[in-house]
Protein backbone atom coordinates (compact mmCIF):
# COMPACT_ATOMS: atom_id res chain seq x y z
CA UNK A 1 0.00 0.00 0.00
CA UNK A 2 1.20 3.48 -0.78
CA UNK A 3 2.11 5.72 2.12
CA UNK A 4 -0.18 8.38 0.64
CA UNK A 5 -3.17 6.02 0.96
CA UNK A 6 -2.44 5.40 4.64
CA UNK A 7 -1.99 9.13 5.25
CA UNK A 8 -5.30 9.91 3.55
CA UNK A 9 -7.27 7.08 5.13
CA UNK A 10 -6.16 7.93 8.68
CA UNK A 11 -5.90 11.73 8.27
CA UNK A 12 -2.24 11.81 9.28
CA UNK A 13 -0.59 15.20 9.24
CA UNK A 14 2.45 15.35 6.98
CA UNK A 15 5.43 17.10 8.56
CA UNK A 16 8.35 16.31 6.26
CA UNK A 17 9.37 15.05 2.82
CA UNK A 18 6.12 14.90 0.85
CA UNK A 19 7.81 13.05 -2.04
CA UNK A 20 8.04 10.00 0.22
CA UNK A 21 4.26 9.58 0.05
CA UNK A 22 4.77 7.64 -3.17
CA UNK A 23 6.68 4.95 -1.26
CA UNK A 24 5.21 1.51 -0.89
CA UNK A 25 4.58 0.37 2.68
CA UNK A 26 4.78 -3.38 3.24
CA UNK A 27 4.31 -3.55 6.99
CA UNK A 28 4.54 -1.64 10.24
CA UNK A 29 6.54 -1.72 13.45
CA UNK A 30 5.61 -0.20 16.82
CA UNK A 31 8.36 0.55 19.32
CA UNK A 32 9.88 3.36 21.33
CA UNK A 33 13.17 1.54 21.90
CA UNK A 34 15.58 2.46 19.16
CA UNK A 35 17.77 -0.62 19.43
CA UNK A 36 14.64 -2.76 19.11
CA UNK A 37 13.71 -0.93 15.91
CA UNK A 38 17.29 -1.35 14.64
CA UNK A 39 17.13 -5.07 15.37
CA UNK A 40 13.60 -6.01 14.39
CA UNK A 41 11.98 -3.57 11.97
CA UNK A 42 11.96 -4.47 8.29
CA UNK A 43 12.72 -2.47 5.20
CA UNK A 44 9.47 -1.01 3.84
CA UNK A 45 7.91 -0.70 7.31
CA UNK A 46 6.11 2.31 8.60
CA UNK A 47 7.27 3.05 12.17
CA UNK A 48 4.87 4.08 14.91
CA UNK A 49 6.54 5.77 17.90
CA UNK A 50 6.35 8.54 20.46
CA UNK A 51 10.07 9.35 20.16
CA UNK A 52 10.69 12.68 18.47
CA UNK A 53 14.41 13.39 18.89
CA UNK A 54 16.60 13.41 15.83
CA UNK A 55 18.09 9.92 16.18
CA UNK A 56 14.79 8.50 14.89
CA UNK A 57 15.75 9.85 11.47
CA UNK A 58 19.08 7.99 11.45
CA UNK A 59 17.39 4.77 12.55
CA UNK A 60 14.68 5.10 9.87
CA UNK A 61 17.21 5.92 7.20
CA UNK A 62 19.58 3.06 8.09
CA UNK A 63 16.75 0.53 8.21
CA UNK A 64 14.98 1.64 5.04
CA UNK A 65 11.83 2.62 6.93
CA UNK A 66 9.35 4.31 4.62
CA UNK A 67 7.63 6.64 7.04
CA UNK A 68 7.37 7.55 10.71
CA UNK A 69 4.10 8.15 12.53
CA UNK A 70 4.51 10.20 15.69
CA UNK A 71 1.62 9.48 18.04
CA UNK A 72 -0.46 11.49 20.52
CA UNK A 73 0.21 14.83 18.84
CA UNK A 74 3.69 15.09 20.26
CA UNK A 75 5.65 18.14 19.25
CA UNK A 76 8.60 17.42 17.00
CA UNK A 77 11.80 19.45 17.52
CA UNK A 78 12.82 21.64 14.60
CA UNK A 79 16.21 19.86 14.28
CA UNK A 80 14.42 16.53 13.79
CA UNK A 81 12.23 17.98 11.03
CA UNK A 82 15.24 19.47 9.29
CA UNK A 83 17.22 16.25 9.46
CA UNK A 84 14.24 14.25 8.16
CA UNK A 85 13.89 16.61 5.21
CA UNK A 86 17.64 16.26 4.46
CA UNK A 87 17.58 12.47 4.76
CA UNK A 88 14.33 12.14 2.80
CA UNK A 89 12.31 10.57 5.59
CA UNK A 90 8.57 11.26 5.70
CA UNK A 91 7.36 12.10 9.19
CA UNK A 92 3.65 12.27 9.93
CA UNK A 93 1.73 12.90 13.14
CA UNK A 94 -1.58 11.78 14.58
CA UNK A 95 -3.59 12.66 17.68
CA UNK A 96 -4.23 8.95 18.25
CA UNK A 97 -2.14 6.98 20.77
CA UNK A 98 0.08 4.15 19.49
CA UNK A 99 -2.40 1.33 20.20
CA UNK A 100 -5.19 2.95 18.19
CA UNK A 101 -3.14 4.00 15.20
CA UNK A 102 -1.38 0.63 15.10
CA UNK A 103 -4.76 -1.12 15.06
CA UNK A 104 -5.97 1.02 12.20
CA UNK A 105 -2.79 0.57 10.17
CA UNK A 106 -2.94 -3.17 10.82
CA UNK A 107 -6.43 -3.31 9.33
CA UNK A 108 -5.34 -1.30 6.29
CA UNK A 109 -2.30 -3.50 5.59
CA UNK A 110 -3.93 -6.84 6.44
CA UNK B 1 31.12 -15.66 -3.46
CA UNK B 2 34.18 -13.54 -2.69
CA UNK B 3 33.93 -9.97 -3.88
CA UNK B 4 36.18 -8.46 -6.43
CA UNK B 5 38.14 -6.27 -4.03
CA UNK B 6 41.89 -5.79 -4.37
CA UNK B 7 43.66 -5.61 -1.02
CA UNK B 8 41.91 -3.78 1.79
CA UNK B 9 39.53 -0.84 1.67
CA UNK B 10 39.51 0.99 4.96
CA UNK B 11 38.17 4.07 6.62
CA UNK B 12 38.10 5.86 9.97
CA UNK B 13 35.55 7.97 11.79
CA UNK B 14 36.03 10.00 14.91
CA UNK B 15 33.15 9.89 17.36
CA UNK B 16 32.49 12.53 19.98
CA UNK B 17 30.79 11.61 23.23
CA UNK B 18 27.42 13.28 23.78
CA UNK B 19 27.14 14.34 20.17
CA UNK B 20 23.75 12.83 19.34
CA UNK B 21 23.38 15.18 16.39
CA UNK B 22 25.75 13.29 14.12
CA UNK B 23 24.87 9.82 15.43
CA UNK B 24 24.57 7.41 12.55
CA UNK B 25 26.99 9.14 10.21
CA UNK B 26 29.66 6.45 10.38
CA UNK B 27 27.07 3.71 9.82
CA UNK B 28 25.51 5.62 6.94
CA UNK B 29 28.88 6.10 5.22
CA UNK B 30 29.80 2.47 5.73
CA UNK B 31 26.42 1.33 4.39
CA UNK B 32 26.96 3.43 1.25
CA UNK B 33 30.46 2.05 0.79
CA UNK B 34 29.27 -1.56 1.10
CA UNK B 35 26.42 -0.91 -1.36
CA UNK B 36 28.87 0.59 -3.84
CA UNK B 37 31.02 -2.52 -3.58
CA UNK B 38 28.01 -4.73 -4.27
CA UNK B 39 28.08 -6.49 -0.91
CA UNK B 40 25.14 -8.79 -0.17
CA UNK B 41 22.09 -7.00 1.34
CA UNK B 42 21.93 -9.25 4.40
CA UNK B 43 25.58 -8.52 5.19
CA UNK B 44 25.00 -4.78 4.76
CA UNK B 45 22.05 -4.98 7.15
CA UNK B 46 24.10 -6.81 9.79
CA UNK B 47 27.09 -4.47 9.45
CA UNK B 48 24.84 -1.43 9.64
CA UNK B 49 23.10 -2.56 12.82
CA UNK B 50 26.39 -3.55 14.50
CA UNK B 51 28.11 -0.29 13.51
CA UNK B 52 25.23 1.92 14.57
CA UNK B 53 24.98 0.29 17.99
CA UNK B 54 28.74 0.69 18.43
CA UNK B 55 28.53 4.34 17.42
CA UNK B 56 25.71 4.95 19.90
CA UNK B 57 27.66 3.32 22.73
CA UNK B 58 30.57 5.71 22.22
CA UNK B 59 28.22 8.71 21.99
CA UNK B 60 26.25 7.68 25.08
CA UNK B 61 29.06 6.56 27.38
CA UNK B 62 32.47 7.81 26.28
CA UNK B 63 34.25 11.13 25.89
CA UNK B 64 35.44 10.20 22.42
CA UNK B 65 36.27 7.24 20.26
CA UNK B 66 37.32 5.98 16.85
CA UNK B 67 35.70 3.58 14.48
CA UNK B 68 37.82 1.87 11.84
CA UNK B 69 36.59 -0.45 9.15
CA UNK B 70 38.50 -2.79 6.87
CA UNK B 71 36.85 -4.44 3.89
CA UNK B 72 38.52 -7.28 2.02
CA UNK B 73 37.14 -9.67 -0.59
CA UNK B 74 36.09 -12.05 2.20
CA UNK B 75 34.93 -10.01 5.16
CA UNK B 76 34.40 -6.72 6.88
CA UNK B 77 36.10 -5.92 10.15
CA UNK B 78 34.88 -3.07 12.35
CA UNK B 79 37.04 -1.90 15.25
CA UNK B 80 35.91 0.61 17.81
CA UNK B 81 38.10 2.06 20.53
CA UNK B 82 36.85 4.62 23.01
CA UNK B 83 38.09 6.78 25.84
CA UNK B 84 35.23 5.97 28.14
CA UNK B 85 34.57 4.78 31.67
CA UNK B 86 35.20 1.14 30.76
CA UNK B 87 32.94 -1.76 31.63
CA UNK B 88 33.25 -3.30 35.10
CA UNK B 89 31.56 -6.59 34.35
CA UNK B 90 31.57 -7.53 30.67
CA UNK B 91 29.54 -10.69 31.22
CA UNK B 92 26.77 -8.65 32.78
CA UNK B 93 26.99 -5.97 30.08
CA UNK B 94 26.53 -8.65 27.43
CA UNK B 95 23.22 -9.75 28.97
CA UNK B 96 20.19 -8.58 27.08
CA UNK B 97 18.30 -5.99 29.10
CA UNK B 98 21.22 -5.01 31.35
CA UNK B 99 22.13 -1.35 31.08
CA UNK B 100 23.88 1.36 33.08
CA UNK B 101 22.44 4.19 30.99
CA UNK B 102 21.14 7.24 32.85
CA UNK B 103 17.42 8.08 32.80
CA UNK B 104 17.66 10.84 30.20
CA UNK B 105 19.25 8.40 27.75
CA UNK B 106 16.53 5.83 28.44
CA UNK B 107 13.88 8.46 27.81
CA UNK B 108 15.30 8.82 24.31
CA UNK B 109 14.67 5.14 23.75
CA UNK B 110 18.32 4.14 24.15
CA UNK B 111 19.84 2.22 27.05
CA UNK B 112 17.52 -0.78 26.79
CA UNK B 113 20.43 -3.16 27.21
CA UNK B 114 20.25 -4.30 23.61
CA UNK B 115 23.29 -2.60 22.11
CA UNK B 116 26.10 -5.06 22.85
CA UNK B 117 23.86 -8.14 22.32
CA UNK B 118 22.75 -6.69 18.96
CA UNK B 119 26.39 -6.17 17.99
CA UNK B 120 27.32 -9.71 18.94
CA UNK B 121 24.29 -11.22 17.24
CA UNK B 122 25.14 -9.55 13.96
CA UNK B 123 28.84 -10.49 13.97
CA UNK B 124 30.56 -13.74 13.08
CA UNK B 125 33.39 -12.81 15.41
CA UNK B 126 32.94 -10.48 18.37
CA UNK B 127 35.71 -9.44 20.76
CA UNK B 128 35.41 -6.96 23.58
CA UNK B 129 38.08 -5.69 25.97
CA UNK B 130 37.67 -3.06 28.58
CA UNK B 131 39.70 -1.37 31.27
CA UNK B 132 37.79 0.57 33.90
CA UNK B 133 38.82 4.22 33.80
CA UNK B 134 40.54 3.86 30.44
CA UNK B 135 38.12 2.67 27.80
CA UNK B 136 36.66 -0.13 25.76
CA UNK B 137 37.63 -1.73 22.47
CA UNK B 138 35.39 -3.89 20.33
CA UNK B 139 36.28 -5.85 17.23
CA UNK B 140 33.60 -7.33 14.99
CA UNK B 141 34.08 -9.41 11.88
CA UNK B 142 31.32 -10.26 9.43
CA UNK B 143 32.23 -12.81 6.78
CA UNK B 144 30.88 -12.50 3.27
CA UNK B 145 28.88 -15.50 2.08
Amino acid sequence: MKLSDIVKELSLEIKTYKDGLQNNVTGAYVSDLLSDVMANSKEGNIWITLQTHMNIVAVASLKGIKGIVIVSNRQIPEETLKKAEDEKITITTTSMPAFEIAGKIYLLLK
Amino acid sequence: MPLNIDGTIDGTFQLIGGNFTTAGEASTQLKLKLSELGVDETIIRRATIATFEAEMNVIIYAAAGWLHYYITSRSITIKIADMGPGIENIELAMQEGYSTAPDWVREMGWGAGMGLPNMKKNSDLFKIDSVVGEGTTVEMVINFP
